[in-house]
């Protein structure tokens, strides 16, 4: 017990509303407006977690998003989110908070004795032992060891986080002094300013460490920056990640709101203005991850935000001017305060604090917490100890959107390059610590007029560099999240691992979710003094998003679940329900899979069976109705397929097939020609958009855009496909036109005023009718098509029904029945490779050498030679005899409605020259025997296309 | 999140737009006297250059096929225009 509640202070909590929550179990207190950190540090409770690898007692070290221990999973309302940070999390009455790595509790954990064996798990130590006895076996366990947050699989998260999107004039990232002073230059000139800042509060920096700006208290400038945005039509966003800088100027951020779901931001400015700020650097020593050491300028943020001292008897270790006020503060709240200074030249102390000019701090020590800070070999007691080791600039976004660094010697540090990205970056997060230099930084970016903001009193902030001691003694801890000290370090540069990303992936230095922010310049500068070399010399990771972690919900948005890919809605949807329709999605539209209820495969064959006895009606809409025009139609549809559509006559219909530059089929179906000059392509449902795709290359490519245009009707038109042998009557009933149609062939005609296309072409073997009619005028067509129908005997029959009356005639479903590598050839479709003279799409692929194999898959229908029924699609076809070789596999498969029995079609190396043969059907360790038969089972002459 | 200029739609997000081909590339014919090799350099064989590069894309949404000239580096769009304003 070291932290401790100040009666008074804390200008951030509500003292009169008191929260309750649990940690591990135990019930805690704290107050409005306090974080989990904060109200945890006032509790006393000092182990807030375990470490990674090691599983150390670790407690809180830091602020805001640099915090690398206190990761805890909070439930509230049954519902648990893993992996929150303490110090960004606000309290809230009644949530549980679990910590993470831990086997029990945060205090008391099992594992914890593995940090005995610490000798025997340097750097690398998983890579060699593990990957050596098969990764895989042990991953599980590792998994469960580390693994930080503990995921809830049964919990989902609801689809409510909106994206949106907004083009601000001038984006300003961060609301400390610079921000703000950028912020309020910019909208007084006009501009629309976009203010993002993560904390809950606007100020930055001034909120824990006050000041007055241009005469007046700090709060009066922010109000003026406030009133200033809002009168140029800005917009302040607190509680709120900016998280990613993405190409050509996209920033995304995440804000978090307490009264309704958060809100996924696409901002795309004109202007952006980078003011970070700087996190506070860890000092490295031996111990330094104890429980009780924690960051000097986080140790005055808790106290003055929140009411929260870190402890009783502190040594505050540092070698800048900025932590004086710290040790200040903490004196003034009634504790006693001891400066380490490691600089002989030092500021006075403040008043009551004991001052050790040039003196360092070589360890703390202590179980499970501090005890005593070792200062030039002399032991001090101590509860905690306070580390204030310079600053790190925050300039990842600066770094995501491609800007480089430069190593500024006299602040010490890796600055932005001006000029080298769309940012530009002020105050801290450029290296601009001081109260002054911040604010007229940030005036300056935003081409200010007049003077800048000036503070009344300004703040001492130079430091002596600080690197870590590669000579100490003891464990040094320098990537608290990740378990990496300081000899990892060494260890990695032994091992030849001397370039930044490779330290990164050889100790995990800096990947953990705090993304190195306390650690990688640490890392760093230990890799540069071990190998001799310059900081810029060494180098820098890349920075890519997040900044901060972000729930995959957020950025999922609304795009999930029916909305994550909706499926297209056929125009007589209604009906088909109406009618006892069960839909399923097929190539991206919802359809009727079969009618009424019960066994799905049985309804299927029971609709075929009464397809093949006397008619079945289907919707087709989804068929895609491309129309070619033009006089150089006829022309275009010759060069992109590969059946040549010029040599159709006006009124008739011919099955063709699309294939790709490399000679495989891409797509089949009917083209249609209505008129010398005009063309319908019946591409299948869910390559409509492909196929134009192909029509319009060689139509803007190859045409000039001359002569011929595309347009896609396939919206405009529903399709009703009425087949079996009433189809006719049917037909007569409704009283439609036939128009003594042939098959094959097509009529522009009309009932009623309707307009209607009808084509005597067949999916099925039997005759048919594919009848279109405009989609606004389709429900009460297709109510007097279903009457007439179900006179004769017929009735609906939905998508499996179809499946099943084509396949036994062997018809293909491209890319079911096809592959990536099948050729037309393939298919049995040889005579326009062989004989057309002209150029097509696909042509020369059809004569490669791979091409002309004799043993090409080809597709050929199979027979079960047992009663077993259906073959299963997808099984291996086997040699019969000798080795289990797949010579290719099942594509569909199903009972033969007209034919009996059950049917399968199959993709069979040189399967076209091995008819009658009996061959092994191979699927999960069960071996069927059938025999290769024709593609065509049933009415293989054809004889029923014109019953 | 890139933003490509369509000549016929204007600037639109990267998401609406396919690759196509290389700008430059133009089909060998009659497909009888083209050599394996030549064939297999059209389907195939790409500069993939860094720095400035000519592309064809193509927009999903209006189905217009364009050229773009854009630095594979620094992602700068230098130039778009319909084939049939390209000079290649």
């Amino acid at each position: 017990m070291s932290g401790w509640r100040h009666p008074d202070l804390g200008q951030a909590v509500d003292r009169s509303r008191i929260l309750r929550f649990s940690f591990d179990g135990a019930a805690v207190e704290g107050f409005a407006g306090d974080t989990l950190a904060s109200a945890l540090l006032a509790s006393g409770t000092r182990i807030l977690g375990r470490s990674f690898k090691y599983h150390r007692p670790r407690g809180l070290m830091a602020m805001g998003a640099a915090e690398p221990n206190a990761v805890f999973d909070v439930t509230l309302d049954g519902r648990t989110i893993p992996n929150q940070r303490a110090t960004l999390t606000p309290l809230l009455d009644g949530m549980q908070v679990r910590s993470v790595n831990t086997a029990g509790s945060a205090g008391r954990d099992p594992l914890g004795a593995l940090d005995l064996l610490h000798h025997f798990l340097p750097a690398g130590f998983y890579y060699k032992t593990f990957m050596a006895m098969g990764w895989m076996r042990w991953e599980p366990m590792i998994r469960r060891m580390a693994g930080l947050g503990r995921v809830n699989a049964n919990w989902h998260p609801p689809a409510d986080v909106e994206t949106m999107n907004a083009a601000p004039q001038v984006l300003v990232i961060g609301a400390g002094p610079a921000g703000l002073a950028a912020a309020k230059a910019a909208a007084e000139s006009g501009s629309r300013v976009w203010l993002i800042e993560e904390t809950c509060a606007l100020g930055g920096t001034l909120r824990w460490r006050g000041g007055q700006i241009d005469g007046a208290d700090w709060t009066v400038f922010r109000d003026a920056t406030l009133a200033a945005i809002e009168a140029a039509g800005g917009r302040v966003l607190t509680d709120t990640t900016l998280w990613g800088a993405f190409d050509h100027g996209l920033f995304t951020a995440w804000q978090r709101r307490s009264d309704a779901p958060d809100i996924h931001w696409r901002l795309r400015p004109s202007r952006t203005i980078l003011a970070a700020g700087a996190i506070e650097r860890p000092m490295w020593f031996s111990g330094n991850d104890l429980p009780g050491v924690m960051g000097a300028e986080a140790a005055l943020h808790h106290l003055v935000l929140h009411g929260a001292v870190a402890g009783r008897r502190i040594i505050l270790a540092t070698a800048g001017d900025g932590a004086y006020p710290v040790a200040g503060a903490l004196c003034a709240a009634g504790a006693e305060v001891t400066i380490a200074d490691a600089r002989h030249v030092t500021p006075d102390a403040p008043e009551g604090v004991h001052l050790l000019r040039g003196t360092r701090i070589e360890a703390a020590t202590g179980h499970g917490a501090v005890r005593r800070a070792v200062l030039d070999h002399k032991a001090l007691d101590a509860d905690t100890v306070l580390m204030a080791g310079g600053w790190t600039p925050s300039v990842q976004l600066h770094c995501q959107a491609g800007g480089k660094l430069d190593w500024d010697e006299t602040r010490d540090a890796l600055v932005p390059r001006p000029g080298t990205s769309a940012v530009t970056t002020v105050g801290a997060a450029n290296a601009r610590y001081g109260l002054s230099e911040a604010l007229a930084e940030g005036h300056a970016a935003s081409g200010g007029s007049g003077p800048a903001p000036r503070p009344t009193v300004e703040t001492g902030w130079s430091y002596a560099p600080l690197r870590p001691d590669c000579t100490l003694k003891g464990r040094v801890w320098i990537d608290m999240q990740n378990d990496v000290t300081l000899k990892d370090v060494a260890v990695a540069a032994r091992e030849g691992y001397t370039s930044v990303e490779h330290l990164k992936r050889f100790t995990t230095l800096g990947m953990a979710t705090d993304q190195g922010r306390t650690s990688n310049f640490a890392g760093l500068s230990a890799m540069a003094a071990l190998t001799g070399r310059t900081i810029p010399e060494t180098g820098t990771t890349t920075f890519r998003p997040p900044v901060q972690p972000v729930p995959l919900a957020v950025i999922g948005g609304r795009r999930r679940g029916a909305l994550f890919n909706p499926p297209r809605r056929l125009m007589l949807e209604g009906a088909h329900k109406a009618a006892g329709a069960r839909f399923r999605e097929y190539g991206g539209w919802l359809r009727p899979a079969v009618y009424g209820a019960g066994d799905e495969a049985a309804l299927a064959l029971e609709e075929a069976q009464v397809a093949r006895a006397t008619a079945g009606l289907y919707d087709a809409s989804p068929l895609g109705k491309i129309e070619i025009l033009g006089p150089r139609a006829a022309e275009l549809l010759d060069f992109t397929g590969y059946v040549r559509m010029s040599t159709l006559t006006q009124g008739r219909a011919r099955y063709g097939l699309m294939l790709s530059e490399t000679g495989i089929v891409y797509d089949d179906g009917v083209v249609l020609r209505l008129a010398d000059d005009h063309f319908v392509l019946s591409a299948s449902s869910s390559h409509v958009a492909g196929v134009i795709q192909k029509l319009e290359d060689a139509r803007q490519d190859r045409f000039g855009s001359d002569g011929v245009v595309i347009i896609d009707r396939t919206a405009y038109w529903s399709t009703l496909s009425l087949t079996g042998p009433a189809a006719r009557s049917v037909l007569n009933r409704a009283g439609l036109p036939d128009h003594g149609l042939p098959h094959m062939s097509v009529a522009e005609t009309e009932s009623d005023c309707v307009p209607l296309r009808i084509a005597r072409i067949s999916f099925t073997g039997d005759r048919s009718y594919e009848i279109s009619v405009p989609a606004q005028q389709a429900a009460a067509f297709e109510a007097r098509l279903v009457h007439a129908l179900e006179a004769e005997g017929g009735r609906r029959i939905g998508l499996e029904a179809v499946m099943l009356l084509r396949a036994e005639k062997g018809y293909i479903l491209v890319g079911k029945d096809t592959d990536g590598v099948t050729m037309p050839h393939d298919l049995g479709w040889t005579a326009p490779r062989e004989r057309r003279t002209d150029e097509f799409v696909g042509k020369r692929s059809l004569f490669t050498a791979e091409a002309g194999r004799s043993d090409r898959r080809q597709l050929v229908g199979l027979v079960a030679e047992d009663d077993r029924g259906a073959l299963p699609t997808g099984a291996h076809v086997v040699a019969p005899a000798g080795m289990r070789r797949s010579q290719g596999f099942v594509t569909s498969s199903g009972p033969a409605p007209g034919a009996g029995g059950s049917h399968a079609l199959a993709m069979i190396e040189g399967g076209l020259s091995r008819m009658g043969e009996v061959i092994r059907i191979f699927h999960l360790g069960d071996i069927r025997h059938a025999r290769i038969a024709p593609a065509c089972l049933f009415d293989p002459v054809g004889g029923r296309l014109d019953g | 999140m890139q933003i490509f200029p369509c000549p016929f739609c204007g600037p639109r997000e990267e998401h609406e737009f396919l690759f196509a081909a290389e700008a430059g590339k133009v089909r060998p014919e009659p497909a009888a006297k083209v050599s394996d090799e030549e064939w297999a350099a059209y389907l195939y064989h790409n500069d993939a250059p860094k720095g400035i590069a000519r592309e064809i894309w193509y927009h999903q949404t209006c189905g217009t096929y364009f050229l773009m000239t854009r630095d594979t580096v620094t992602r700068d769009v230098k130039d778009s225009r319909f084939l049939s304003e390209a000079s290649t």
